[in-house]
């Protein structure tokens, strides 16, 4: 029992990097997502086919699939990001880690924010990549394809913001993810207004960019504020 | 060996861990009413009792994940809120779930789980831990091909390292610990309370084990509540 | 310092506020109906036709008390979830959840005869005007708040997260306005302009008044009921468990019986 080889030499106990948590959660969540890279596949698939029965349920005019591309593709985007939602947080409350992350040193709110973060790059961003192509499919062009990723770039991050609310506060509730997304959708409208309407203001040959700052006013907003949101939801369903 | 890691918290007289008055409700009914007791520096809790008697919620109410529907915790002599930052410092939380992540393996979660902690160790002397526990050759086995045991043992290597590393976290609270254990898991373990009490620390342990401590025991059962056993 | 709590909280103990709320009862559910009748009164039989609408528009004597409550009583439940969340009170939270039935049938109210009141003026039942959008997805997070309270079985755990969902509602209750006012220019077309409404006389001012008044009271009381009810519900599940201590044993469904 001779403790002394296992101390290291850093003693970390004052001037202790609060932020440091951000970036553990970000790489533990972001690691666990690259070791299960099929559910990541599987949202980008739905979000495929999704945007796939449109053109089938209307009929292939091209004019008439123009001009409801950018809502169905972000009405596409908005239900592939709910159905992950529950990854945020739902894994870790089922196998014990989230009360060891809500015991951690590290400020919950900074956990919290690093697992958006990492949720983001595994749902969100795909999708954006994504959805030039699918665009192509209904015919835009590549100025509305422009705007098309930028607003999903600016949006699909408010989507996991406000989403992990919404999945914290359904951690364990029977019924859940109908309820999460119940709860979660009517959140979503500004995002799918602002986002949607750039493209559309770019179909009609307007600048989009006031769609675009609105999206990223929100995205600033949310990214200050939800974390915090998010860190008492948990408390609460830890409770 | 206490010597040597002498803090200002073994020399301290302030009372370590004081719960008063505490009342949990679960659902309708009240599982705790009334509980108080104390836990000085080198003690062992021992919480006893049938499935369902409050053993979890209590020491989830310890750790400060959950709020007491009456009464209070105090940490030296400081009142606790839910999760604040001298109870997340102090705190060190074993739950009956062995918080593993499935995808990674022994290793990969035994360095998160010290992470998280805001625990630096370098990885030499996570092996060593990792030795210690009888992990080492299972270091790279993902967590869901590992035994119920080995998967226990891992939590057994996270104190191993805590007793070690500077900050200290005083306040062990353990859910079943030994659950899963084989005999020699257990006397493993038993060794490393010893060792943290010695140092001066606080352990609060719910099991249906008789565990050869040579430290006093306190024993509470929740099953005839607010009364302590010695 | 008990003592002080005790002053300044003395009305959120659900066991002292249930008697309160019972004699405050009568007194709200009175000037509802009081208020209700001299406004009906003055809406439907004193103030005059509409001399573009005939007696048509006599349903925004119902349409904008309603449509008003809707959105006052959500802000109320988020000012209550305020309360809950930061001082930890169990009668704010309840009064949460008595408030939202009221305030989701008011929604409910301010759609439907937005509806009616849109079919003969403007031709059609229902039109994707900001107003009525955004009043729509005000009963949406109505919805919301009603299904996660009731799927959640821990009372405790239920309180806080309806309280927080509130609480983030209401934040976004602005953003969705603009929002969807801002859709609505973009998209031209259907909006229903309020200025087509009747230039408003003086007593169809006053008749609007007393009916928002009515109506303000009609939540209070039926608050107030369903609070009395909430609160012998719980204090009746907390008596059939098995530990009672002092405090609860004044259960106030005694105080029920003997009322």
């Amino acid at each position: 029992m001779n403790s002394s080889p296992m101390t290291t030499g850093q003693h970390e106990q004052s001037g202790f990097a609060a932020e440091r948590g951000f970036l553990v959660a970000f790489a533990r969540d972001a690691k666990l997502a690259a070791r299960s890279k099929g559910e990541v596949i599987q949202a980008l698939a739905f979000f495929v086919i999704v945007v796939s029965l449109f053109p089938l349920a209307i009929g292939p005019e091209s004019a008439l699939l123009k001009r409801i591309a950018p809502g169905v593709v972000w009405v596409a985007a908005l239900l592939s990001v709910l159905l992950t939602l529950p990854r945020i947080l739902a894994n870790d409350h089922a196998d014990g880690t989230l009360e060891q992350l809500a015991l951690s040193v590290y400020p919950l709110p900074l956990i919290v924010a690093g697992k958006i973060v990492a949720h983001w790059l595994m749902t969100g961003l795909p999708l954006a990549l994504l959805s030039p192509v699918l665009g192509l499919q209904f015919g835009l062009e590549s100025r509305e394809l422009g705007v098309m990723f930028a607003s999903l770039m600016l949006g699909t991050p408010v989507l996991s913001l406000i989403g992990s609310i919404g999945a914290a506060l359904t951690l364990g509730v029977r019924g859940g993810s109908i309820l999460l997304a119940l709860l979660v959708l009517p959140l979503y409208i500004p995002v799918l207004i602002f986002g949607a309407g750039a493209v559309e203001q770019a179909m009609a040959g307007i600048d989009a960019a006031a769609n675009l700052s609105l999206l990223g006013a929100i995205l600033l907003l949310g990214g200050l504020v939800v974390p915090f949101a998010v860190a008492v939801a948990v408390k609460i369903s830890l409770d | 060996m206490q010597a040597a890691g002498a803090t200002a918290l073994e020399r301290s007289a302030a009372p370590m861990l004081l719960a008063r008055d505490l009342r949990l409700e679960r659902g309708s009914r009240a599982i705790i009413n009334g509980l108080s007791f104390t836990v000085e520096s080198g003690q062992t809790l021992v919480l006893r009792g049938s499935n369902g008697s409050g053993k979890t919620s209590l020491l989830r109410i310890l750790a400060g994940l959950s709020l007491p529907d009456k009464g209070a915790v105090a940490w030296r002599g400081e009142t606790l809120k839910a999760l604040s930052a001298t109870w997340r410092n102090a705190v060190l939380y074993l739950g009956h779930t062995n918080a593993l992540k499935e995808d990674f393996t022994a290793q990969e979660n035994l360095r998160d789980a010290l992470l998280i902690d805001g625990m630096t160790i370098t990885p030499a002397v996570q092996m060593s831990a990792l030795e210690k526990v009888g992990l080492l050759d299972r270091r790279n086995v993902l967590a869901r091909r590992l035994s119920q045991g080995q998967k226990r043992r891992v939590g057994l290597a996270r104190l191993a390292l805590a007793l070690a590393h500077h900050p200290y976290k005083p306040l062990w609270l353990l859910d079943e610990p030994t659950n899963a254990l084989d005999e020699k898991g257990v006397s493993l373990f038993t060794g490393l309370i010893s060792e943290h009490l010695n140092r001066g620390g606080i352990a609060c342990i719910a099991t249906h084990l008789i565990l050869n401590l040579a430290a006093p025991v306190t024993e509470l059962n929740l099953d005839d509540m607010a009364e302590l056993a010695k | 310092m008990y003592r002080t709590e005790m002053s300044l909280f003395k009305y959120s103990s659900p066991a002292l506020f249930f008697p309160l709320a019972g004699k405050m009862l009568p007194w709200f559910s009175a000037l509802a109906v009081i208020f209700g009748a001299i406004g009906l009164y003055l809406g439907l039989v004193v103030a005059p036709e509409d001399f573009q609408q005939g007696e048509v528009y006599r349903i925004i004597f119902i349409h904008v008390p309603t449509a008003w409550m809707a959105m006052f009583i959500y802000l109320v439940m988020a000012m209550y979830g305020v309360m809950a969340l930061t001082f930890n009170t169990r009668l704010s939270a309840m009064m949460m959840e008595a408030l939202a039935p009221t305030g989701a049938i008011f929604t409910v109210l301010a759609l439907w005869t937005g509806a009616l009141w849109g079919r003969p003026t403007w031709g059609t039942y229902w039109a994707w005007d900001a107003r009525m959008t955004s009043t729509l997805i005000l009963l949406f997070l109505y919805v919301g708040y009603i299904a996660l309270i009731n799927a959640i079985e821990d009372k405790k755990r239920a309180d806080k997260a309806g309280a927080l969902l509130v609480i983030v509602g209401s934040v976004n209750v602005p953003i969705i306005y603009f929002s969807v006012k801002w859709w609505n220019t973009l998209h031209q077309g259907s909006s229903v302009s309020m200025t087509a409404s009747p230039k408003m006389a003086a007593i169809m001012l006053w008749a609007m008044l007393a009916m928002a008044i009515g109506c303000w009271m009609y939540a209070i009381a039926v608050s107030l009921a369903r609070v009395r009810a909430i609160i012998r519900e719980r204090e009746r599940d907390r008596a059939s468990g098995q530990a009672r201590n002092a405090r609860y044993e004044t259960d106030p469904a005694n105080a029920v019986a003997g009322s």
